[in-house]
């Protein structure tokens, strides 16, 4: 019975807290990503559009999210969400000089 | 007034005869063009460059005892007389047998920002050690190696007037031999002095190819082999046969375990390449030709394959102009004086 005068509420919160998540977007450009660092909340998703005529790859082995969006050619788009607080280093595995860094707050 | 203005009128006729003589427009070269004149060399804020430092790393550079025994320098896989390379296909070890990667040329490595064809290693710093610390390489022992180094009093006097106040020990064996390597430079080839304006410096067919060089539509070479280096520092499967193999050389993924990285090799510089044949991280295109022939075809093996090789459609002489292009990237030897070696 509690369950179930729990459970609407629990799933208001979920759905508030997925609104209220932001969607971040860099763009890969000249091998680069458009920004160096980035900050964002848990919870918050980061849209990575390869706008380079030739493909990219983005991944990331930190601690807080382990992700490989593989390679993607220009015009293409690829989300990641990050749930843990923290740094995370993306990078773009064919050109090791582009480098992200970004902080992840509660 | 009206003097002056034909003197002016006079100067400009001479000025666009000049231009003209040397050649029509698209045989200069463009202001889009300057990205491929290469900066100054960069270096790290703690280790600048001196005359003892690049001194002292010459003579480091060049001396066999660095090895386990006496017989392997790093001069022995990057030969100054074979474009800082060893003319192999694949390097061979201290015990004589072939490795499995050939010897990257060291010219112009300085303005690399990771180093090696697996890009283990970040700085030349980072890198010098390698070769003495592998078993296959030079398999020195390093206790042994900086116990003589501080024992002979030349060495010894030496990284004094280097690194004054500094121990003899990896840190500035490093830093001397990387300081050495800092000098090893190629940036006065034809190609660079058709940039700086010598309209004569390449050839017809040399400027051709440098324009189907970076044609996205043509040899596309330029997406990886990017100014001013051409190189990206990148890592790329670019389909070659010995993929093939029951168990291939897997390059960066080893270091690096995402799958784009299978198979994928770092760019190297085309700067002097036409010094280092054979080709690949396997030396397996004996001629800059079979390289671009293997380009043209978009690869051998499909596994794993870069999404940048795809068949190109060049016909042989946009093949040949292309090879004539690299050809034009040989800058004069430099002036190297013998290091004296410590005995």
């Amino acid at each position: 019975m509690l369950n179930k005068y729990l459970a609407f509420p629990l799933a208001f919160c979920a759905l508030v807290s997925s609104a209220l998540a932001a969607n971040h977007v860099v763009e890969q450009k000249g091998k680069a990503f458009s920004v160096k660092s980035l900050n964002v909340k848990v919870g918050d998703s980061v849209e990575f559009v390869n706008a380079d005529p030739f493909n990219h790859n983005v991944f990331s082995l930190s601690d807080i999210k382990t992700f490989d969006l593989g390679s993607y050619p220009q015009g293409q788009s690829k989300k990641v969400v990050f749930d843990k607080a923290g740094q995370a280093e993306v990078e773009c595995a064919i050109h090791p000089d582009m480098i992200l860094k970004v902080e992840v707050s509660e | 007034m009206n003097k002056l203005k034909n003197i002016l009128t006079a100067c400009a006729i001479a000025v666009a005869g000049s231009v003209g003589a040397a050649g029509p427009a698209e045989l200069l070269a463009h202001a889009d063009d300057m990205t491929w004149l290469l900066p100054g060399v960069p270096y790290p804020t703690e280790n600048a460059p001196t005359p003892e430092r690049v001194e002292l790393g010459k003579k480091l550079f060049f001396d066999p005892r660095l090895s386990a025994d006496n017989s392997v320098s790093c001069a022995t896989c990057h030969n100054p007389v074979l474009g800082w390379a060893d003319g192999r296909a694949t390097a061979k070890s201290i015990q004589g047998k072939d490795l499995q990667r050939a010897s990257p040329t060291i010219v112009n490595a300085a303005f690399n920002s990771i180093q090696m064809w697996d890009g283990r290693k970040k700085s030349l710093e980072d890198q010098a050690m390698g070769p003495m610390e592998s078993m296959v390489e030079m398999a020195m022992n390093l206790n042994r190696l900086f116990a003589w180094l501080k024992s002979d009093a030349d060495y010894a006097a030496a990284f004094a007037a280097a690194y004054p106040g500094e121990a003899i020990d990896d840190k500035t064996v490093s830093k001397a031999i990387a300081s050495f390597e800092r000098t090893v430079i190629s940036n006065n080839s034809p190609f660079d002095r058709w940039l700086r304006g010598d309209a004569n410096a390449m050839s017809a067919s040399q400027i051709r190819g440098f324009r189907l060089f970076t044609d996205e539509n043509k040899g596309n070479c330029a997406v990886c082999h990017q100014a001013p280096n051409f190189t990206d520092n990148g890592f790329h499967n670019l389909g070659l046969p010995s993929y093939g193999a029951p168990e291939p050389d897997v390059g960066r993924y080893a270091i690096k375990p995402i799958a784009v990285l299978k198979g994928a090799f770092k760019t190297p510089t085309l700067r002097e390449v036409a010094r280092t044949a054979p080709y690949f991280h396997d030396g397996s295109a004996k001629s800059l030709m079979e390289v671009v022939e293997h380009y043209n075809k978009g690869g051998v093996v499909r596994k794993d394959i870069s999404p940048e090789m795809r068949e190109l459609g060049l016909s042989q002489q946009e093949m040949q102009d292309i090879v004539a292009f690299m050809q034009a990237l040989t800058s004069p030897q430099i002036n190297l004086a013998l290091p004296e070696l410590p005995y």
